[in-house]
């Protein structure tokens, strides 16, 4: 069965990210099946959710054109259930906390799990919050990405010493969306972290460009991409696929050439 | 793991990103350090005394209660304070403490505009870049406080994402807030979001039922039977009730925004409506589907106009303490109307959805019962609107 670990055994790491829904699910399931034959290691597939709060302009506006077509949690897992992967890659739901508690954390890690998926990553449930969905994710064997932030400071040990299937590292203040720069603190926030677990550490939130995936892929090992191919779900809709399997590839590309 | 000082009963809690989480406990350090530091103590409530006009008074309403013929109606005059409505208590504690901790910037969210006009006054007041967050449709419907805040030297930013309403701008606040934080406090304006806010909005607040007891005592020698505040995240409503928690025989009423109707999708009436769920950085009770979309909610009320409730009002809502009613639109708007005319005392039209239960509720009253009303602000700014709902358009 796929872990999230497997990720991390090809050498560095090239997570893409999708808003399930946008612009309709049957685009979201030929996209993660392009991303992952493009060469991806792990997919993150975005529950839409009304209010996005770690979110920037780019990522919201998926999840309003998801929304607006009144997509549901159990229509995302019936989805995710037909996926057909040209190799097993493992997939992750990024979703806010809100979703998973109305639902029933029982029921839906529970769902997520019958229907392929081995992990949740959770921006709005920091460490202090854990036993919210930790309970559930373990007795359904979902792996809970912790995440860690420029600010973090003493806050690395605690988190990244609890951590499990791989470290999410935020590369910046802010909310998600192509940047051109990232915290100067950065490389320094990823060595801390690896001096607290030995478990991988993966780099997003704002990535876009090959040049910065390949800085990146030099002292982390994944790096983690949203809002850019989000943009080129926005741009082209429906036909998006073969512009998102072309990016997916030279991004896999670049961070390859710092294995 | 969970910090039991940020809970109540289940709800509350530290729902936020990683990013935020030393700033949250940032605040609450410097929070504990000066809540009981008689320097900073003495500094807020010459404040209070001084530039906000505290005590408020405690007014009979001698024409209300004779005309609806039960209970003695006593209204709390927050309307009376500098800016215009409750939200300077809070702001003035919360900008004393960004102060204390160094902070050259404070952001906010507002609704109906008092929160973003008394931040932006306090600003001004004492040295601080502001930057005030405000939905588009708020804006607009608000139009006279906009203008005031940029008066008062504050950037306001336009929230045009979702519907354009509070909700959106709490939003969009705490994404600000993620983006800078080293010189930046978020003074949140009701008792809502995560840890410390809750607690710390609800003890800057409180000062309003500790004078209501006195001010009641020394008017007519004993506590008062009912309670009664508009609650939109619940400032006005938990600052009015928290001292009276413990004198079971007080009565609390919160009057939610019921909009057109609790059985119409336009409400804002969470506790009737809603569900539990996690947002805006709490557990609590809020609007939202089954699969926990947050619901676009509506009110004539910018300042209720909010799809949640702060977490000690979800506690006092479950332990039965106390009672919350929807009052719609038609009601409040009554109610403002009513006030001006028979007291001469045109209310915010939040606080018209406390005035229009205790015209319900004042009638089936024995006369020697005792109601408080919380005039949690005044009208003014709500007067083109109000013209509006009657089909006047005092614009051309
Ligand atoms: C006059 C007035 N009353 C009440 C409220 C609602 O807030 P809260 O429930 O926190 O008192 C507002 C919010 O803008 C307001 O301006």
């Amino acid at each position: 069965m796929t872990d999230v670990a497997d990720a991390f055994k090809h050498g560095k790491a090239f997570i893409p990210f999708v808003t399930a829904g946008d612009p309709d699910l049957e685009t979201t399931k030929k996209l993660v099946e392009a991303m992952v034959a493009a060469g991806a290691d792990l997919i993150e597939l975005g529950i839409p959710f009304s209010d996005p709060i770690a979110e920037g302009p780019v990522i919201q506006a998926a999840d309003v054109r998801a929304l607006s077509n009144h997509v549901t949690l159990d229509e995302i897992f019936a989805m995710v259930k037909t996926i057909e992967l040209p190799r097993p890659v493992p997939l992750v739901m990024m979703t806010y906390v809100n979703p998973v508690f109305v639902y029933g954390a029982e029921k839906f890690t529970k769902k997520a799990k019958e229907c392929g998926i081995c992990g949740l990553i959770v921006p709005d449930e920091p460490y202090e919050e854990k036993a919210e969905l930790q309970p559930a994710c373990r007795k359904a064997g979902l792996k809970l990405v912790s995440m860690i932030a420029p600010t973090s400071g003493g806050r690395i040990r605690m988190i990244a010493g609890e951590a499990e299937g791989f470290v999410y590292c935020v590369s910046s203040l802010g909310v998600t969306g192509v940047r051109t720069s990232f915290s100067n603190n950065l490389p320094d926030v990823v060595t801390a972290i690896k001096q607290a677990t030995k478990i991988p550490v993966a780099v997003g939130f704002g990535v876009s460009t090959p040049e910065q995936a390949r800085a990146i892929a030099k002292f982390a090992d994944g790096v983690i991409v949203g809002s850019a191919i989000v943009k080129l779900v926005a741009a082209h809709g429906r036909d998006s696929v073969p512009y998102v399997s072309d990016y997916v590839k030279s991004m896999k590309d670049a961070v390859r050439s710092e294995d | 793991m969970t910090n039991p000082e940020g809970r109540f009963g289940i709800y509350g809690g530290q729902y936020v990103t990683e990013t935020l989480m030393n700033a949250l406990i940032e605040l609450e350090a410097a929070y504990k350090k000066y809540k009981n530091d008689p320097q900073f103590v003495a500094e807020l409530n010459d404040l209070y005394k001084n530039y906000a006009g505290r005590p408020s008074l405690l007014y009979y309403a001698a024409n209300m209660t004779e005309d609806l013929g039960g209970a003695k109606i006593y209204l709390k005059r927050e309307d009376l304070n500098h800016t215009g409505a409750h939200k300077i208590n809070n702001v003035l504690g919360q900008c004393l403490l960004a102060k204390r901790m160094g902070k050259t910037r404070v952001i906010a969210e507002t609704g109906a505009g008092q929160h973003g006009v008394a931040t932006a006054t306090v600003a001004a007041l004492m040295g601080l870049k502001c930057e005030i967050f405000m939905g588009e449709k708020d804006m607009e419907r608000q139009a006279l406080n906009v203008y005031r805040m940029k008066l008062l030297g504050a950037d306001v930013r336009c929230v045009k994402s979702g519907t354009g309403t509070l909700k959106d701008a709490v939003n969009e606040t705490m994404r600000e807030w993620t983006n800078r934080i080293a010189d930046t406090h978020y003074v949140l304006g009701s008792v809502m979001g995560p840890h410390p806010f809750p607690t710390l909005v609800r003890d800057f607040q409180s000062v309003i039922g500790k004078e209501v007891r006195q001010q009641m005592m020394a008017k007519e020698g004993r506590l008062p039977d009912y309670l009664i505040a508009c609650v939109g995240g619940g400032s006005n409503a938990i600052g009015l009730f928290y001292d009276f928690v413990k004198d079971e025989q007080v009565k609390l009423i919160g009057c939610e925004a019921a909009g057109e109707g609790v059985d119409t999708p336009r409400t804002a009436a969470t506790i009737a409506t809603g569900t539990v769920g996690i947002f805006h950085g709490m557990k609590s009770y809020f609007c939202q589907n089954k699969d926990g979309q947050i619901a676009p909610v509506y009110s004539i009320s910018a300042g209720l106009d909010y799809p949640g409730i702060g977490p000690e009002h979800a506690l006092l809502h479950d332990i039965g303490r106390a009672q919350y009613v929807p009052i719609t639109d038609e009601e409040a708007v009554n109610a403002f109307e009513y006030l001006s005319r028979k007291e001469g005392i045109i209310p915010a039209i939040e606080s018209a959805h406390a005035v229009a239960y205790a015209m319900k509720l004042a009638p089936t009253l024995p006369k020697d019962k005792i109601v408080v009303v919380n005039l949690s602000g005044r009208g003014d700014k709500d007067v083109a609107a109000i013209a509006r709902y009657r089909g006047v358009d005092l614009h051309d």
